[in-house]
């Protein structure tokens, strides 16, 4: 026995003398110090590697049996479907996985406005992170249209018309996006070139670089206090402790529901209802047959309602530039929250009710817009959806304003523990 | 030309109740199929060696009374009269059926089953509730001369579940199977909540 452990451990001094893996394990795992108090909110980050992972398997063998051209790319969704052995669940996954992705990084972004975690010294950590999010869903449209569905048709078509819209030279750009006069085989062979090899390589490098600038300057936490401020004799933070062990088998909790809900989709409701499968996507592409109502996945629809919001034409450039112009500015505009945050505290326990009240009516503006996307143009009053979107801009328009303006609460010395602790 | 492949609005559909792992009612689901829809209406994807597996048929059975206009057991569902044909006796081309139950829902493909009345103003005689100027003929109208009225909506039951297990042929297996992974989850979950606990015990 002493013998396996002694050749194990030759074999790891081997190797670290060549590559340095055990200060890797310390710096990020072992001595890795994280806040105590992390809470229900903190379990989205480990999550979204789980999500990532689960797309990236499913993705590899999925694209065995998939065929991107347009004779055959819906019969061979079929194929996976009824005649690959697993092919079916291997498909639910990367589909549901889609869903449980999306969901999970919104509660991630979530959790960063609400404890301020994109404030100085983690800007770098938080534009990264928004470059991920803009990348998924990039990532996203593109898988949508492989299957070559009919909404899968009909949302390329929609979304290229959209470079259309640039002034000026939007026709000619159009076509050299398209590749064609038309949406065909050209821009499904695209597609594909992008969504199983472009943009996951930016996503994975990214999120690497996400992780090594989070772990430079350490996790912020949900009191906003900096652990590093307050350190025992060894240097260690008061209020740390190492991510490994604790957060590790701390996270293990999260992620075995996180399955829990996952597969319970995947067996019970792979379809979510036409939410996360759409029934038009049921027939193959059809250039005659315009599905009645056009919808993106949920999770683009609060800037699928900004885009279809946007209504008049300004300075002779057509309404449908402005609304890619708003639907683009409500992604970005995200990037400059570092900026725009005055704030001399970083969580909203301490942040004044102006605040509090302006993260209410945005996350309120939010979700309203996604639902209005979800339904057609007409369903509710013309004046909806830009209001709700000025509500939406007014959350980072104004937060220079009411965040240096308002009374805040004195930020204790050290992390507090909730309940259940 | 009759608007197929759009979703129908305003029309209220029936919800209907079927159980997806009655094999006995998908089997009778299946010669339905067979008898009244497979001439003109194809199920490209499904072949009849995976419904003989699904539904524990014997080959004899699956040769005898489901495939009409085959001898391999691995060939797909194809519709025997052809496209050319039907296309112009009905202006229409009749379409694949494979996946509709996905595409409309179970609840629409009972609704439109049950759906056809007389109308001496259309073509075949016939016209439809849920599908309004649908050009296709009611093929089932000598059955539910002769079967009883319950009898026949009870046949309309099996044909929409056999439709719905043709759309997705894995739904019962993963239904079953799905009870199974989430009580694997459950009981997983217990041991990590404790490993969780007994790490943090002293975090304070």
């Amino acid at each position: 026995m002493s013998k396996i452990v002694d050749l194990s451990a030759d074999a790891l001094g081997w190797v670290d003398e060549r590559l340095p893996v055990v200060k890797a394990f310390k710096t990020h795992m072992s001595e890795y110090y994280a806040p105590k108090n992390f809470n229900f909110w903190y379990y989205f980050g480990v999550l979204a590697m789980v999500a990532l992972a689960i797309q990236i398997m499913s993705g590899i063998w999925l694209m065995m049996f998939y065929t991107p051209s347009i004779e055959l790319a819906f019969d061979s969704i079929e194929y996976i479907m009824r005649d690959v052995p697993g092919g079916w669940f291997i498909r639910y996954m990367h589909e549901v996985g889609a869903t449980f992705f999306f969901l999970v990084i919104y509660l991630h972004i979530f959790r960063a406005l609400l404890y301020g975690s994109y404030q100085r010294p983690r800007e770098l950590v938080w534009i990264m992170g928004m470059v991920i999010y803009i990348a998924l869903m990039a990532e996203g449209f593109f898988g949508y249209v492989l299957p070559w569905g009919n909404m899968s048709f009909w949302a390329a078509k929609v979304i290229i018309s959209l470079v259309g819209a640039v002034p000026y030279i939007g026709e000619s750009l159009q076509i050299w996006v398209q590749g064609d006069f038309l949406i065909s085989d050209s821009i499904l062979h695209k597609f594909f070139a992008f969504h199983v090899m472009l943009v996951p390589l930016v996503i994975i490098v990214v999120v690497f670089v996400h992780l090594v600038a989070l772990h430079q300057v350490g996790s912020n936490n949900p009191d906003g206090v900096d652990i590093k401020a307050k350190k025992d004799a060894d240097g260690i933070p008061l209020d740390g402790i190492p991510f490994h062990p604790y957060y590790t088998v701390h996270d293990l909790v999260p992620m075995v529901i996180f399955m829990m809900l996952f597969f319970a989709a995947i067996f019970f409701f792979p379809d979510g209802w036409g939410f996360f499968l759409e029934t038009p996507n049921f027939i193959e592409a059809n250039i005659l047959n315009t599905p009645e109502h056009i919808t993106p996945a949920w999770y683009y629809t609060p800037f699928y309602a900004m885009l279809r919001g946007v209504t008049i034409d300004f300075f002779g450039v057509s309404a449908k530039f402005w609304g890619l112009v708003v639907m683009g500015a409500g992604m970005m505009i995200l990037i400059l929250l570092p900026w725009l945050d005055r704030s001399p505290v970083k969580s909203m326990r301490y942040k004044g009710m102006a605040s509090k009240t302006m993260l209410l009516l945005f996350t309120f503006s939010a979700l309203a817009l996604g639902v209005l996307g979800v339904k057609p143009a007409d369903w509710a009053p013309y004046w909806v959806t830009p209001l709700l979107t000025i509500v939406y801009f007014s959350y980072f328009v104004f937060m220079p304003i009411y965040t240096s303006l308002e009374k805040t609460k004195p930020v204790p010395d050290r992390v507090t523990m909730g309940a259940g602790h | 030309m009759a608007p197929l492949g759009f979703a129908s609005s305003g029309v209220e559909l029936k919800s209907v109740d079927f159980d997806i792992q009655d094999n006995d009612s998908l089997y009778r689901g299946a010669k339905l199929y067979v008898q009244n829809c497979l001439a003109c209406h194809s199920g490209k994807y499904m072949r009849y060696e995976r419904i003989g597996e699904d539904l524990e048929l014997t080959e004899q059975e699956v040769r005898d009374n489901l495939m009409i206009n085959t001898d391999k057991l691995l060939d797909t569902m194809k519709s025997f009269v052809s496209t050319e044909v039907t296309t112009e006796f009905f202006g229409v081309e009749p379409p694949d059926l494979t996946l509709h139950a996905r595409y409309r829902g179970s609840d629409w493909i009972y609704s439109y089953l049950e759906g056809f009345y007389e109308d001496e103003s259309r073509p075949m005689g016939y016209n439809n509730h849920v599908l309004p100027g649908v050009n296709m003929p009611f093929v089932m109208a000598s059955l539910k001369e002769t079967m009883s009225a319950e009898d026949y909506d009870n046949a309309l039951v099996d044909l929409t579940n056999y439709m719905t297990y043709m759309a997705e042929p894995i739904r019962p297996y993963r239904e079953r199977m799905g009870k199974w992974v989430l009580l694997f989850l459950f009981v997983i979950l217990i041991p990590v909540w404790m490993l969780k606990n007994v790490y943090w015990k002293n975090i304070h």
